[in-house]
């Protein structure tokens, strides 16, 4: 098992450390699978951890300046390791300005990702700082805990409003109740409500939006052909919910380029989930190729 | 005493503060001839800290004439209620022209006054309570190793570390550059920790006179406390150390002010392993030889004494007495206070000591003393 991956341009390194940092707020340990072409952020699905998901998928390609790894076995060619996101996005954080960040699988007091970080310094020769982040490499056997989680069939989506706002709409509303229910329609409304027998609490947000690949698709059949006015609504669990807004790295909106998006998907009955999907565009920088999008998608379960 | 400070060096003066406020919770105040020497030292006497402002840092500098023949006046105030005086640096930057500290030993109180724009004074009168004076004895001459560098240097390296990370390694590698690295300790499990190392180069040093090998391991967050100063005041930092276990000396030089920082270090892993209650009072005996030479390495001597140059004998710092009981020292009880040494509770600290030179009329206890360490020639 092998792995080296090389970071020169700033604007890459900045990007990954933000992806970095927005998993690192959503989840203390998370799963890091390196394939050829792609890694991918993962915390799975356990009621241990709350009910929350989260899939991230990098292109290496958009990131790294060398990308070199080698798997368990040429027919099973991935690595998985285990690791704790916050100690990337620190060893990330004071490398904004490096000259290179090489980021190795190394083997030293126990299974290491090596972080070593090339910096300016005021004189001839500059400062190297490694840092040694512990992981845990995953057997082959657990692979398949990992999956890909399915396209959505959700009922409605919807962007989301500026996550600073929602997010002290949501504090308050965390003093009253333990769940929360979102609601929203396919005309850009959506409704954060609050009900217990003493009081009842709903923050109206209009003219939202929907995305428009939504109904492109042909998967999301439930969102097809739905009344446009007609609220499709989730409950989940308001300190879930609250985590998620207060981790917030990056700070959605929809109009600008080279910004991230948040989407929620209000899931139909079924997928008793609530998905909020965080996109962003990259920028067009010339060394980077194809269709350079991140998507997070962050999953909690309904039904409290 | 009365000292009055203008213009940018009230920010220094606050700066200062703020840099002591990070190692104890009480400030000592002493007037000397050489200037107006700040101190603090921190619960478990492994850190000390002096700023001596000398007086041509004050526009006005009056050190006061002594109430009684021979014995000058010291004391110290709650180290909270100082540090809030000066609170906001940018504030004090910003509005305050003119600083005035006076010290009324028969009103028992300590004024200080900012005279602010518009004509505001803000006058503070704080509570002191008289004491012996806080001394660590140390010297830069007898520790082996020196490194200087800008301060800025050193602050752009801790950086990287973590804001919780309590201790950090410096050593020194081949080619005379220098490495920092998170220490961890043992018991915690090695693969839960995140390592961080970084390794700075022989020429970002104004100076290098260290052995090739050589390490040591001090606490972080006085160290971080002394750095914001010297980066603020755009000073050079010259560490000087000895053998791991015994104190390492942080030293800023300017003719305006000296600055002393004087932190213990973790003992040699092995010399742990030998005596391994080696802190605190409750210690049980060990080899006679072994243990003098594990003292001699390993110990800051703090020494407070009530008569500056009034006892003909050098003060010399003594070894507590092995007493069974608490190993905590209290600040608070100066006066009973016969080098009973305080180690911070789980860290394997070698820390202190210091000793009494009490009164002749006083109760004498110093006899029972057993002298181990020999008093190193102090700074002051």
């Amino acid at each position: 098992m092998r792995f080296r991956a090389k970071i020169v341009d700033l604007a890459c390194l900045n990007h990954f450390s933000r992806v970095v940092n927005t998993v690192a707020r959503l989840a203390k340990t998370c799963t890091l699978r390196l394939t050829a072409d792609k890694l991918y952020f993962i915390l799975s699905d356990k009621v241990a951890n709350g009910g929350v998901s989260v899939w991230c998928e990098l292109c290496q390609g958009n990131f790294f300046d060398e990308f070199q790894m080698e798997g368990v076995a040429a027919e099973h060619n991935e690595i998985y390791l285990e690791l704790v996101p916050e100690n990337l996005s620190r060893a990330l954080k004071t490398a904004q300005n490096a000259k290179t960040v090489k980021i190795k699988l190394t083997n030293k007091h126990c299974p290491c990702l090596t972080v070593a970080v090339e910096l300016p310094s005021l004189s001839s020769s500059s400062r190297i700082v490694t840092h040694d982040i512990p992981v845990g490499v995953i057997p082959r056997r657990l692979w398949n805990d990992f999956r890909e989680p399915g396209v959505p069939d959700f009922d409605v989506s919807i962007y989301l409003p500026v996550l600073k706002t929602m997010k002290s709409v949501v504090e308050r509303m965390k003093n009253l109740s333990n769940c929360i229910v979102i609601e929203a329609n396919l005309s850009g409304e959506m409704n954060l409500k609050i009900e217990t027998d003493l009081v009842s609490v709903t923050t109206h947000f209009k003219d939202l939006g929907n995305p428009p690949w939504a109904s492109d698709d042909e998967c999301q059949s439930s969102a097809q052909g739905r009344d446009l006015e007609s609220m499709a609504e989730a409950r989940i669990d308001i300190k879930k919910l609250l985590q998620l807004l207060a981790g917030q790295q990056v700070n959605p909106t929809k109009a600008l380029c080279n910004s991230w998006t948040a989407q929620l998907c209000c899931m139909n009955v079924k997928c008793f989930a609530v998905q909020i999907i965080y996109r962003t565009c990259l920028e067009p920088l010339s060394r980077m190729k194809g269709a350079s999008q991140v998507v997070v998608y962050v999953t909690i379960r309904t039904g409290v | 005493m009365r000292c009055v400070i203008t213009g940018g060096n009230v920010k220094v003066l606050g700066k200062a503060v703020h840099s002591l406020s990070r190692i104890g919770d009480e400030l000592y105040l002493e007037p000397t001839e050489n200037g107006l020497s700040l101190r603090a030292v921190n619960s478990s006497r492994s850190a000390f800290a002096s700023f001596l402002f000398v007086p041509l840092f004050f526009q006005l500098y009056e050190r006061g004439s002594p109430p009684r023949a021979g014995q000058h006046f010291r004391c110290k105030v709650l180290m909270k209620s100082f540090l809030s005086i000066f609170r906001s640096l940018p504030s004090l930057e910003k509005t305050v022209g003119k600083c005035l500290i006076l010290l009324k030993p028969q009103a028992s109180r300590l004024v200080v006054q900012l005279h602010c724009k518009y004509g505001v004074t803000k006058t503070h009168n704080l509570a002191f309570q008289e004491c012996e004076r806080l001394q660590a004895v140390f010297s830069t001459r007898q520790c082996a190793n020196s490194l200087c560098a800008p301060a800025r240097v050193l602050a752009e390296a801790v950086v990287h570390f973590p804001a919780t990370l309590s201790e950090v390694t410096l050593s020194a590698g081949p080619g005379g550059k220098i490495s920092l690295r998170n220490y961890v300790e043992d018991e915690k499990e090695p693969g839960r920790t995140m390592v961080t190392e970084l390794w700075l180069a022989e020429d970002e040093f104004q100076e290098v006179a260290v052995a090739p090998g050589t390490c040591i391991t001090f606490c972080l967050k006085e160290f971080r406390g002394l750095l914001t100063f010297a980066e603020a005041s755009n000073l050079p930092l010259t560490i000087h150390y000895d053998a791991p276990g015994r104190p390492a000396v942080f030293t800023l030089d300017d003719p305006l002010l000296e600055v002393h920082l004087v932190l213990a270090t973790l003992s040699d892993p092995e010399s742990i392993s030998q005596s391994p209650t080696a802190n605190g009072a409750s210690e049980l005996p060990t080899p006679a030889d072994d243990f003098a030479d594990d003292l001699e390495s390993y110990m800051i001597a703090m020494e407070t004494s009530a008569y500056e140059g009034g006892s003909g004998a050098p003060p010399s710092p003594t070894f507590p007495l092995r007493t069974p009981g608490p190993a905590h020292s209290e600040p608070e009880e100066e006066e009973e206070e016969e080098a009973v040494p305080g180690t911070p509770p789980h860290k394997k600290f070698r820390s202190l000591f210091f000793g009494s030179v009490l009164t002749p009329g006083g109760p004498c206890l110093a006899p029972t003393q057993e002298v181990l360490a020999e008093d190193s020639d102090g700074e002051y």
